[in-house]
């Protein structure tokens, strides 16, 4: 739907402190003040949140689909960038 | 078959329960005609949050004044076999939601006086009336935040957003005077200190109206005179519509549960 008084944001919540700010969802609000506050209603109703950052969805740059060859797939055949090749020592537990 | 309305043991404390428990309770129930018919859907979940909100409050105050009260009412019963006549709710509440900016406007001239209310209250020496209070403050605090923010961009917006906030407020303003009104019944509660007296709250409350209304370039109309009649029960029409739809399936199956 068209709605040129109400733009499109993107909305980020962090959950709990020390975690980063996860992409929830969107909304249409007219500013970034009402986007908080529609953002506050819609998303954390039920306790999901401690902050709420909103984004207008035209401020973010995309990669394109078109190019995930490109972009993407080079990532894949270097499985040494993972650290799976080191022993942990048992003392240290779950890292 | 018609269900009896319940009888009440209105002492003072009982009545001032009620009428709180009956602001939140109708307001509550007005709010949620919003739902599937919003502005926008971002509207739709705002508008039904704060009803939750305020049907919280409802059920906490009508908790009380069941227990205060020491008969077998409980909340149900209070919210649904009583008539328009027992029900001692602010006319503002009632008032239907006409267009958006109509609902706002009421909104707005409600929550920022709940807010005063409710922050001073949690000085009560009545230590529910006081913890009700405390959580209802928090909530009411963001109410007039999300309507305040609502009626400087009605106001302040097109010039026909502009034209209907000011209906609204043109037609509102005459309901806003109940809230500072205080009758026997409630002289001796603000006397002992478990209720807060409304009338010390108006400057306040004009101060935070007058803002938000001249930020969104709209004008409190000067005609001061103001209805009443809903704390003792003389009510608008609109009330016994409202009450004949809530009250429904308890009317038609008594004790009905989900």
């Amino acid at each position: 739907m068209a709605t040129p008084n109400t733009p499109l944001w993107e909305v980020f919540i962090r959950s709990r402190n020390g975690l980063a700010h996860k992409h929830v969802g969107s909304l249409h609000a007219s500013d970034a003040t009402m986007a908080l506050q529609a953002a506050r209603d819609i998303y954390t109703r039920r306790g999901e949140g401690l902050s709420i950052w909103v984004v207008p969805s035209t401020a973010i740059t995309a990669s394109d689909p078109a190019e995930k060859g490109m972009m993407f797939e080079p990532a894949e055949s270097k499985i040494y960038r993972h650290p799976t090749f080191y022993e942990v020592p048992e003392e240290v537990g779950h890292m | 078959m018609p269900v009896a309305n319940i009888q009440i043991s209105e002492t003072p404390l009982v009545l001032y329960t009620l009428r709180r428990a009956d602001d939140a309770l109708i307001l509550g129930h007005r709010l949620p005609e919003w739902c599937g018919h919003a502005p926008m859907l971002e509207e739709d979940m705002a508008l039904s949050n704060i009803a939750l909100d305020l049907i919280g409050q409802a059920r906490e105050l009508y908790s009380y004044a069941a227990k205060v009260e020491g008969r077998d009412n409980d909340e149900d019963k209070f919210a649904y076999l009583r008539d328009v006549r027992q029900y001692r709710n602010l006319l503002l509440v009632e008032q239907p939601n006409g267009d958006f900016a109509q609902t706002l406007v009421r909104q707005f001239f409600y929550s920022a006086f709940a807010d005063l209310y409710w922050r001073a209250m949690m000085g009560s020496r009545d230590a529910t009336l006081a913890a009700i209070a405390a959580k209802s403050e928090k909530e009411s605090a963001y109410h007039l935040r999300h309507s305040s923010e609502w009626i400087i961009r009605l106001g302040d917006g097109t010039e026909e957003s502009h034209a209907r906030a000011q209906g609204a407020v043109d037609h509102l303003w005459a309901f806003t005077g109940e809230m500072f009104a205080v009758d026997d019944s409630e002289r001796g509660l603000i006397d002992a200190g478990a209720a807060v007296d409304p009338a010390s709250l108006r400057d306040r409350w004009l101060k935070t109206v007058t803002g938000v209304i001249s930020e969104a370039t709209l004008t409190l109309p000067q005609n001061n005179w103001m209805q009443q009649g809903g704390r003792a029960g003389r009510h608008s029409e609109h009330l016994g519509h409202l009450l004949s739809e809530l009250q429904s399936m308890q009317r038609t199956f008594p004790g009905l549960t989900w």
